[in-house]
């Protein structure tokens, strides 16, 4: 992912748990995983939580604000809500792609 | 483990059994039980750790990240009986051992009742 996605791309949450391969940090809450969302807006380049928490050396991730439907994610959630999460671009995948 | 794919069809997520134990976020029991959002007052332990926190940041000899995970790694029955600030501490002692920057031996010392 050299160039940003832009605001208004149509993304899903990767539906992996790498919880259940052993000791890992996960900044991805476990009710987005396989989820569709829209990217808001691109925060910069980080590196990766997932790395530093393990003292490795980190990879520079791309992060986003992720919008998601609140009645995709609960049967309860109400339409018109907004669900905005911060997600790094190794979550997401294009949907449709 | 089942999920749906498909967003249309949401799932009680707490049907995930794979959520890691402190990923609570959206977790349906929190539709029943009240969530304390009310500040706590900060006793003198608490400012301990954390200033124990920020120096270590600033030594370079520990992330937050690093805390983070240390506080992941608490077992789950002991992870709901401490306090915030315990399980810092907790992380803190467990990343400080295994990186090698303290002692088992020394911290045993320290932590031994005077004769």
């Amino acid at each position: 992912m050299t160039q940003p996605l832009p605001a208004g791309t149509v993304v899903r949450v990767k539906l992996d748990w790498p919880e259940l391969r052993g000791p890992v940090h996960i900044r991805t809450p476990h009710y987005l995983r396989g989820r569709r969302g829209t990217v808001v807006r691109y925060l910069g380049e980080f590196p990766n939580p997932e790395d530093i928490a393990f003292n490795r050396p980190p990879d520079l991730l791309p992060l986003y604000h992720v919008s998601f439907e609140p009645h995709t994610l609960w049967p309860s959630g109400v339409s018109g809500d907004e669900v905005l999460v911060e997600i790094y671009g190794s979550w997401l995948q294009l949907e449709g792609a | 483990m089942t999920m749906h794919d498909d967003p249309a069809q949401p799932v009680l997520t707490t049907d995930v059994s794979v959520r890691a134990h402190h990923d609570m976020g959206g977790i349906s029991k929190y539709i029943c039980e009240p969530i304390d959002t009310k500040p706590h007052a900060l006793d003198a332990f608490d400012r301990e750790v954390d200033a124990l926190r920020q120096l270590l940041s600033a030594k370079g000899l520990m992330t937050v990240d690093e805390l983070r995970r240390g506080i992941e790694a608490i077992p789950e029955g002991t992870y709901h009986r401490l306090t915030y600030y315990q399980r810092w501490m907790r992380s803190i002692t467990a990343t400080l051992l295994r990186k090698g920057v303290i002692a088992e031996a020394d911290l045993l010392a320290v932590l031994q009742p005077p004769a």
